[in-house]
């Protein structure tokens, strides 16, 4: 059976490009960048070759990218270094809609005696502006607010939200690790300080990622030790690990006008099942998300049932329902938006990424549907 | 990703007795949409007998919820209303070859609906949500609930009562009051869960579990407070330490040989006497 996967907000394939790029790092070429002989130190040039290519995807100079081990670290690390370097602002915002990533360290934070806003979202999942001016003041030290959801794709007013905090000496981070090669990120355009990437999500392997940090913002190591990533991270780098990153990075530059082409292929898996599909809704702001992003609730259904029947037929999604996120309770995203009992529980994300083909949208096209009407046909309510 | 046994994806894949009875005799419904998971079972009984004669369902829910629903009809078909009513929550999961402890409470999802249809059938008032003060808010679980359940599967923690009953999985505002139900019920509740009693321990194993608890359990606990604790001598059941740290002189002192009195004697022997030195 072959897998259709289409849950690539979750984690991608690794290009084989990146594969390769990475290999040489994992068999013979394997000593320390820190090092003084030159079987260890010349890694250190591989190192910086792959820094550049990061940094070419979002238009950062090199010297303003940090290598990590994940999203969730760069999240952590930027939130850490905004409070500490303004230790008299003792007040945090960011949104209901973060990954847990932000939101649970804001909550962290929350119980450290600090201040945490979470600003609202409207029922299309869209940032609440006016919430959000309302909770700036002068004690404000962070401002955290993700490029673009995870589960809806519904992209944020960043340059607005960083303009604002700008104006106030606030540190503005954002965690872009959603939209990072999927749409055209300029750090040059944007009043952004500092921004998370993550590896796994652009087709590189797990285990890397970066933080971007503005020429200039002051910044607080949040891993220290040794005087690696010029001191602001330390730990011996995963050299193979940030060699296939910028290969990604490189390929997603390349790769960035193909968002077209994914996106039709969203719409017409999107606008088959809205047809072919009884009471379905798309849930978020369809006219400012990700190309590559759908969320659809199948009402009166429950979404672990259709992703284990897709499961058989080797279909990969998500969902934001309660019996599939680790807990009791349903997606926080989609409670946030304020989407209905009805709705939210029978909730599928759709995420797909430049390798999906026309081929697999249309059997998903063709197997979803009757999967629909089964549990349909189980279910006591919607009839 | 849960762990499934075959039988639970069997009869996720091929639910039997699914869809309605039209003139059923006696229908249960339990849980609601904003819960995630609901059952609607139909039964069709014979007046003479008191017989089931076909039982069907349906399932709002996840795998577990659909396999759980399908697995009580079949355990169910061919009873008597009395002999079904001793069906537990705990038979529905061993037919399913067991289900993930986060999962239990489908098992007891089944297990009520079946209560609620009977009921219904005899013209009694449904025991779910009559009985006693809703504990849960989110999930609507009431005292009398907590207390069947936890007798009946034997549950002496928070964490357990959520995995069968979903109560305290929401806000969790509700964890600290089932961990006060718990232990009245366990207190109060003659102790038909107790393990039967371990063999008496020889001076030399009870030394050795005494240092162990106090390493393992106790002293890391004090530690993370500033306070600490040493072990200064065992004289039979006499259990002779010293408060060192924060703990020498702390206006708590009190307290904290209890606690540890009371952990020696959970883990090692009811008889153990704590003396601070």
């Amino acid at each position: 059976m072959n897998t259709i996967y289409l849950d690539n907000n979750a984690s991608t394939r690794v290009a084989p490009e990146a594969l390769d790029a990475m290999l040489p790092f994992l068999r013979e070429s394997y000593g320390n960048p820190s090092s003084m002989h030159t079987f260890g130190g010349c890694l250190h040039r591989d190192v910086e070759a792959a820094r550049a290519r990061v940094a070419a995807l979002i238009n950062a100079e090199p010297d303003e990218i940090i290598f990590t081990s994940c999203g969730t670290e760069s999240d952590n690390a930027a939130l850490m270094s905004g409070i500490e370097t303004r230790p008299h602002r003792r007040h945090v915002i960011t949104t209901r809609v973060e990954h847990p990533a932000v939101l649970n360290f804001a909550r962290h934070l929350g119980r450290k005696g600090y201040r945490a806003t979470f600003i609202p979202v409207d029922s299309l999942g869209r940032f609440d502006m006016d919430a959000f001016m309302g909770s700036l003041d002068d004690d404000t030290a962070v401002v955290s607010v993700m490029y673009a959801n995870n589960e809806t794709g519904v992209i944020f007013p960043i340059e607005a939200i960083g303009a604002a905090c700008r104006e106030r000496g606030i540190l503005f981070h954002t965690d872009a690790v959603q939209a990072v090669g999927k749409i055209p990120v300029d750090v040059k355009k944007l009043p952004v300080d500092m921004m998370s990437l993550s590896g796994h999500k652009i087709h590189a392997p797990k285990g890397v990622g970066a933080l971007y940090a503005r020429k200039g913002t002051r910044f607080a190591p949040y891993i220290i030790g040794g005087h690696q990533e010029r001191g602001r991270r330390a730990g011996t780098e995963n050299v193979a690990g940030i060699a296939a990153f910028g290969k990604a990075c490189e390929l997603a530059a390349a790769h960035v006008g193909d968002a077209a082409s994914v996106a039709r292929l969203r719409d017409r898996l999107e606008t088959a099942l809205i047809a072919k599909c009884p009471s379905p809704r798309v849930n978020g702001d369809t006219a400012h998300r990700l190309p590559n992003t759908t969320n659809i609730s199948f009402e009166y259904i429950e979404g672990e049932a259709i992703l284990l029947r897709m499961n058989e037929f080797g279909i990969c999604a998500s969902s934001g329902s309660a019996c599939t996120s680790g807990s009791l309770e349903p997606s926080h995203v989609l409670r946030a938006m304020g989407i209905p009992f009805t709705a939210i529980h029978g909730s599928v994300r759709f995420s797909l990424s430049g390798y999906t083909t026309e081929g697999e949208i249309d059997r998903v096209i063709e197997l979803l549907p009757p999967i629909i009407r089964e549990l349909r046909e189980l279910s006591p309510y919607g009839r | 990703m849960w762990e499934y046994t075959d039988k639970v994806k069997d009869l996720f894949l091929n639910p039997r007795n699914v869809g309605v009875i039209e003139d059923a005799d006696a229908v249960g419904e339990v849980g609601s949409i904003a819960c995630g998971d609901a059952l609607k079972l139909f039964l069709s009984i014979d007046k003479e007998t008191g017989r089931i004669l076909d039982a069907k369902f349906q399932t709002f829910g996840c795998a577990s919820a659909i396999a759980s629903s399908s697995a009580l009809t079949e355990l169910i078909k061919g009873k008597t209303l009395d002999e079904a009513l001793t069906v537990t929550n705990r038979d529905i999961a061993e037919s399913l070859g067991g289900l993930p402890r986060e999962k239990m409470h489908c098992s007891v999802m089944g297990r009520e609906a079946l209560e609620a249809a009977i009921a219904n059938y005899r013209g009694e008032m449904p025991a779910q949500g009559a009985g006693g003060r809703v504990v849960c808010q989110c999930f609507d679980v009431t005292e009398d609930t907590i207390r069947k359940v936890a007798l009946e599967n034997r549950l002496t923690t928070v964490e357990e009562i959520t995995n069968f009953t979903k109560a305290g999985g929401g806000c969790g505002g509700c964890l600290p009051e089932i961990g006060e139900i718990l232990r009245d019920l366990w207190a109060t509740t003659p102790p038909l869960m107790v393990e039967p009693k371990p063999k008496k321990l020889t001076n030399l194993r009870k030394i050795a579990l005494i240092q162990d608890v106090m390493e393992t359990e106790i002293r890391p606990r004090l530690q993370a407070d500033g306070g600490d604790i040493e072990l200064i001598d065992i004289d039979g059941n006499r259990v002779i330490v010293g408060l060192r740290a924060m703990c020498a002189g702390c206006h708590m002192a009190g307290l904290t040989v209890d606690a540890i009195q009371s952990k020696l004697r959970e883990i090692v022997s009811p008889d153990i006497t704590i003396e601070a030195q």
